[in-house]
């Protein structure tokens, strides 16, 4: 159904290859640039000498193609599926492009065939008109590359204002949540879209804008005792990080993951969750942060 | 021996190395002792291939490990997916697919497979050893596209006619592509669509993204289908528990995503001991829909209603129908500017209940078939819980046992003996 040779990269790459004999591009190193780019590794060993050598009969010795218009697939029954699928969401209204002309296609799934059962329950209001309006004008902004005049509430409930060079627009799945991720302003270097009161675009004339910050990277290492599943599972709850992992012995590993340091409080109460089979062996500020946690557990006399 | 090629057949086996690789990542090239040596270097040198940069070696006393590391924060595409676009062919299917949909380059064309094979030779001519594709070839690839939904054919008198199949007139939705092949279900058909597309600049990065989910996408897609048409099913489940798949006769209900352990479940029904159960879509393979069953709906409907007593993906009821329902409450201090911990109950408390008690105390109360689960999440507050009473004692045991192992472990000096 979705492992066929219909999407591999291959048919993809000869596709562009025969666009390009079509208009009469022929160079052999723009050719295979197009292989590099799309597809892999050691694609250019295969590609270009089978379409040369006629083992494909696409592409005749003289680099003519008997192929006359530029090569295009329909729709896939299984992608139009899908397209209806997503056209039911909630979300697509702010993209603003409506799909149409699938109405006789059956979604390939609904929102009654599937739930996300433990994410958070405060999610962005996807249906909210102006919230809408704020993340298209901070999609075009994001193209344009132009500066965005933002008025949102803070933590603390105030109100506050900034101009801001966006970057990047991050959805996390599992807060439900799109943040702005931005530079040219202290405060305003993620700011979460259901927080924003107004957002338009801001000249740009008179802007500095800053170099972007990269977010600071710090490491903890953990020691796995592995019982009750506990590497499988701490391991695939940690698996969308950098990490490293390495065994100790029969049952007990190391793994060093990379994590940014504003998610530091988040990475404590996730290592946490493991109990005593997940401990913290390095470095000793993030150790004595769960230390500091168990110890104020302690003070709570809990009955 | 059959000479190394970066494409696949079957991908089962990858499914399995690049599960391996990526989420565990510490067994050297010896202890891939299912498979051959042989076949770990070719998986290896495929998965370098495909992932480049991604993949990492580490030097360890047991020898060379390979791995893959990927922060999902910082990727904007999914590298898994490329291993969807790894499917190997053969020379006829590649030099067939571009020949026919240049013969029906446009949906108004309408041609007997005779006059479909005529043109074919007409493309082969000018080649040095032209390949020949005889009539059941062509048929058959024909049928095959009908079946993906690319060629429609209409019975024309005696006549058998082929077109291309239309498609919908899209708006530019490269935005939505960019998001949706991330962030929904089976999101590598939306990456399918997007190597269509011009190379455009993405504006979208994810975080708490799970991206090992993909390489489950083609038994996700199947259960879907077969949710949609209400199908029984068989399905292979390779439980960690045992050593060989079991092959399973169950009616799929509803997928179980985590957005917090990256594991994906179904929820399904099983005959053989009438009960809804939960299965791992990492361990299901080899899916194959059966026929429509009558129950679905009600047996639907039996899980919503189950979902409002689930924490997680424990659905409980005994061979008798009868359930049985487990009591949690736990208090947590409320310190002076730790509103936020409120609203975190709040949004996380799913099916349970928060109640402020005071203006420094608040309590969580939940009913669920398995109070098992949410030790994970109780864990979470280890800091501010100042009571806690689960009805099933087993757990209530655990959870106190294990806060104590704790304090050892990190010399927290009273609960040294």
């Amino acid at each position: 159904m979705i492992f066929n040779e219909i999407y591999s990269a291959y048919y993809n790459a000869v596709a562009k290859i025969i666009t390009e004999i079509i208009n009469e591009k022929t160079e052999e190193k723009d050719l295979n640039r197009i292989v590099c780019e799309n597809a892999f590794g050691e694609s250019s060993l295969t590609v270009l000498p089978s379409l040369k050598n006629e083992k494909w009969q696409l592409v005749r010795s003289d680099m003519t193609t008997p192929i006359v218009h530029k090569p295009t697939m329909p729709l896939t029954g299984t992608q139009k599926q899908w397209l209806k699928a997503i056209s039911l969401d909630p979300r697509i209204q702010l993209f603003g492009a409506e799909i149409n002309g699938l109405d006789d296609v059956e979604p390939l799934f609904t929102a009654a065939d599937y739930v996300v059962y433990d994410r958070y329950s405060d999610g962005d209001p996807y249906e909210d008109e102006g919230y809408i309006a704020r993340f298209r004008t901070i999609l075009a902004a994001l193209k344009e590359k132009q500066p965005l005049k933002i008025r949102a509430v803070n933590r603390k409930g105030r109100l506050i204002s900034m101009t801001v060079m966006p970057v990047r627009l991050e959805y996390s799945e599992k807060d439900d949540k799109f943040r702005l991720l931005s530079t040219g302003c202290r405060y305003g270097r993620t700011v979460n879209l259901a927080r924003m009161v107004s957002c338009e675009v801001g000249s740009a004339s008179g802007f500095r804008p800053w170099p972007p910050a990269e977010p600071v990277k710090k490491s903890v290492t953990l020691r796995i005792r592995d019982e009750r599943n506990t590497l499988e599972r701490c391991m695939l709850h940690f698996a969308h990080f950098e990490k490293q992992a390495e065994r100790i012995d029969k049952s007990h590993y190391t793994v060093r993951i990379q994590y940014s340091k504003d998610d530091e409080t988040e990475m404590v109460i996730r290592i946490l969750s493991f109990g005593p089979t997940v401990e913290v062996t390095e470095p000793d500020d993030f150790r004595n942060l769960i230390t500091e946690r168990l110890q104020r557990q302690k003070s709570c006399e809990l009955s | 021996m059959s000479s190394y090629n970066e494409l696949i057949k079957n991908f089962e086996k990858i499914r399995a190395y690049m599960r391996e690789f990526y989420v565990y990542g510490f067994k050297s090239r010896e202890e891939y002792d299912r498979k051959s040596a042989r076949s770990y270097d070719d998986e290896r040198r495929r998965m370098e291939s495909w992932l480049g940069d991604h993949m990492s070696f580490v030097r360890t006393p047991e020898g060379k490990n390979t791995f893959i590391s990927i922060d999902s924060r910082v990727s904007r595409h999914n590298p898994f997916y490329k291993a969807f676009k790894a499917k190997s062919f053969t020379d006829g299917d590649i030099t067939l697919h571009f020949i026919l949909f240049d013969i029906l380059y446009s949906p108004e064309i309408n041609l007997s497979l005779p006059e479909i094979l005529e043109r074919i030779d007409g493309y082969l001519s000018g080649f040095r050893h032209p390949m020949v594709f005889d009539e059941s070839t062509v048929r058959k690839k024909l049928k095959e596209y009908i079946g993906q939904g690319m060629i429609d054919c209409e019975k024309v008198g005696r006549k058998m006619l082929y077109r291309r199949a239309d498609d919908p007139k899209l708006p530019d939705i490269t935005d939505a592509l960019n998001f949706y092949s991330e962030g929904a279900p089976c999101g590598v058909i939306g990456s399918f669509l997007l190597d269509k597309e011009e190379d455009k600049p993405d504006y979208f990065s994810f975080k708490h993204h799970y991206i090992t989910s993909a390489m489950d996408s083609s038994v996700l897609a199947m259960l879907f289908t077969a949710m949609r048409r209400k199908c029984v099913i068989t399905v292979s489940n390779m439980s960690r528990r045992a050593d060989e798949p079991r092959e399973n006769r169950i009616i799929p209900l509803r997928i179980f995503i985590s957005v917090q352990n990256g594991r994906q479940y179904l929820l399904a029904y099983q005959p053989d001991f009438d009960a809804v159960k939960s299965f791992r879509i990492d361990y299901l393979s080899d899916v194959r829909l059966l026929k429509p069953t009558p129950r679905f709906d009600e047996l639907r409907a039996e899980l919503d209603d189950m979902q409002t007593k689930m924490w997680g993906v424990t659905a409980g009821k005994n061979r008798r129908g009868k359930e049985r329902i487990e009591h949690v409450e736990f208090t947590v201090r409320i310190g002076s500017g730790e509103e936020h911990i409120v609203r975190r109950l709040e949004r996380e408390k799913r099916t349970g209940r928060v109640e402020r008690l005071d203006e420094h105390t608040c309590r969580f109360t939940a009913d669920v078939y398995d109070t098992g689960e949410m030790l994970p999440w109780i864990r979470t507050f280890i800091c501010r819980i100042t009571e806690l009473h689960f009805s099933n004692r087993m757990v209530e045991k655990r959870f106190r046992r294990d806060l104590e192992e704790m304090y050892r472990m990190y010399g927290i000096s009273e609960a040294e003996k």
